[in-house]
């Protein structure tokens, strides 16, 4: 038997594990958790390009048309798809988690998670053609 | 057809040993064993050293909590069979400090429970005459499923936050606090939120989700903090948005 020189009988050592920084590549319930974190990164982006373009809308036609231009370039494409599919992942699971954070009632029932989850869904597809129509309008 | 599997526990000796290491176990599988009567049989017929805490048997005092194969379960509610051919890892509750083999140190559990006030806060008593607070079905209903915790503290292991603010106050105590916040006799929500508010309480947690799932008494302590995440949002709205009134 081998003997703990560090032992003492009436403060007897807890065994303390670290948390590994990499603790979340081993179990993909964390892995998601981790993704849905950085989704939010692409959301942020993206709220930047929009307030340069109005940035640039602002400082007028030349600078816009420029705006435009780059717009049209590969890396901006480029940069769109990859936040376009950062933003969906992000949207999908905030609204499948909606109702742990959302409790309704009407009248004693409890309002059933698919409903308010359907109920999101729904609002966003509405809300995606409102504003697909005023851009195609336009 | 298979008649034993393996167990390898986690040992940890503090006299003996400073890190913890592992110790195989053959034990009888049978189909109607759980991790804990495996446990059970090592230390009647194996090594009556191995130390680990448990009572009920049956998935209500919530001190059987270990990991198996890196997840937290009660192990008297967790059959071998599902661990076929095996072995099972079984490992003392992670994000807690060891005293023992299988046996974490709770007292900081206890204390974050503590600070919740978990009974029912009364700006004033009413008098004995006036007889109970008296609740009606649906008011129960309200906090029920927050009042099923059992203290088993699974949800502590399984959340990462934990681990990496071991201040967190943690699942199972904010779950407890909106038992009481819920409860319609119950007026010590102000208090409440005032520690939950700060540093160690609701904004801690990302919702990572996974206390909620390892639950074996499906409480959703997940659900009970975005909860009041979003009520303390609502609050400061109305206090920004209707400063002169009742605060
Ligand atoms: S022994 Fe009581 S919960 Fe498992």
């Amino acid at each position: 038997m081998t003997i703990n020189t560090q032992y003492t009988k009436f403060r007897p050592q807890r065994y303390q594990t670290r948390v590994p920084i990499f603790w979340w590549v081993h179990k993909w319930a964390h892995l998601r958790f981790i993704t849905r974190e950085l989704t939010s990164v692409f959301v942020a982006i993206y709220a930047f390009v929009l307030l340069f373009q109005l940035w640039a809308l602002n400082q007028g036609a030349e600078t816009y048309a420029l705006f435009l231009a780059w717009l049209r370039t590969p890396i901006s494409i480029g940069l769109h798809m990859v936040a376009l599919l950062f933003v969906i992942f992000h949207s999908i699971t905030w609204f499948n988690l909606a109702p742990k954070a959302l409790v309704l009632r009407l009248g004693t029932k409890r309002v059933p998670d698919a409903v308010l989850i359907v109920l999101n869904y729904l609002a966003w597809g509405v809300l995606s053609v409102v504003i697909a129509w005023i851009m195609l309008k336009a | 057809m298979q008649t034993t599997i393996s167990l390898e526990i986690q040992r940890y000796r503090p006299e003996q040993e400073s890190e913890p290491v592992y110790q195989s176990y053959e034990v009888p599988l049978r189909k109607d064993w759980v991790i804990l009567d495996a446990l059970n049989y090592i230390k009647d017929n194996l090594d009556g050293s191995l130390s680990y805490r448990w009572s009920c048997r049956m998935g209500v005092c919530g001190s059987c909590g270990m990991m198996a194969n890196g997840t937290p379960v009660l192990t008297c509610a967790t059959f071998l069979e599902t661990y076929a051919p095996g072995p099972i890892r079984v490992e003392p509750l992670i994000n807690f400090p060891v005293i023992r083999d299988l046996i974490i140190d709770m007292s900081e559990f206890i204390t974050k429970l503590k600070q919740m006030k978990p009974w029912i806060v009364r700006e004033e008593e009413q008098p004995l005459s006036d007889g109970e607070y008296l609740q009606t079905p649906d008011q129960l209903t309200e906090y029920k499923q927050y009042s099923m915790c059992i203290n088993c503290m699974l949800c502590y292991a399984a959340c990462p936050i934990v681990g990496l603010e071991p201040g967190f106050l943690g699942p199972a105590a904010i779950a407890l606090a909106q038992r009481y916040n819920f409860d319609n006799r119950d007026q010590g929500k102000k208090q409440r939120t005032e520690i939950l508010k700060e540093d160690n309480g609701i904004y801690e947690c990302t919702f990572v989700g996974e206390c909620s799932i390892v639950c074996p008494k499906s409480v959703d302590p997940a659900g009970a903090i975005q909860r009041y995440k979003v009520a303390a949002a609502a609050e400061w709205w109305k206090s920004l948005l209707l400063p002169w009134g009742n605060r």
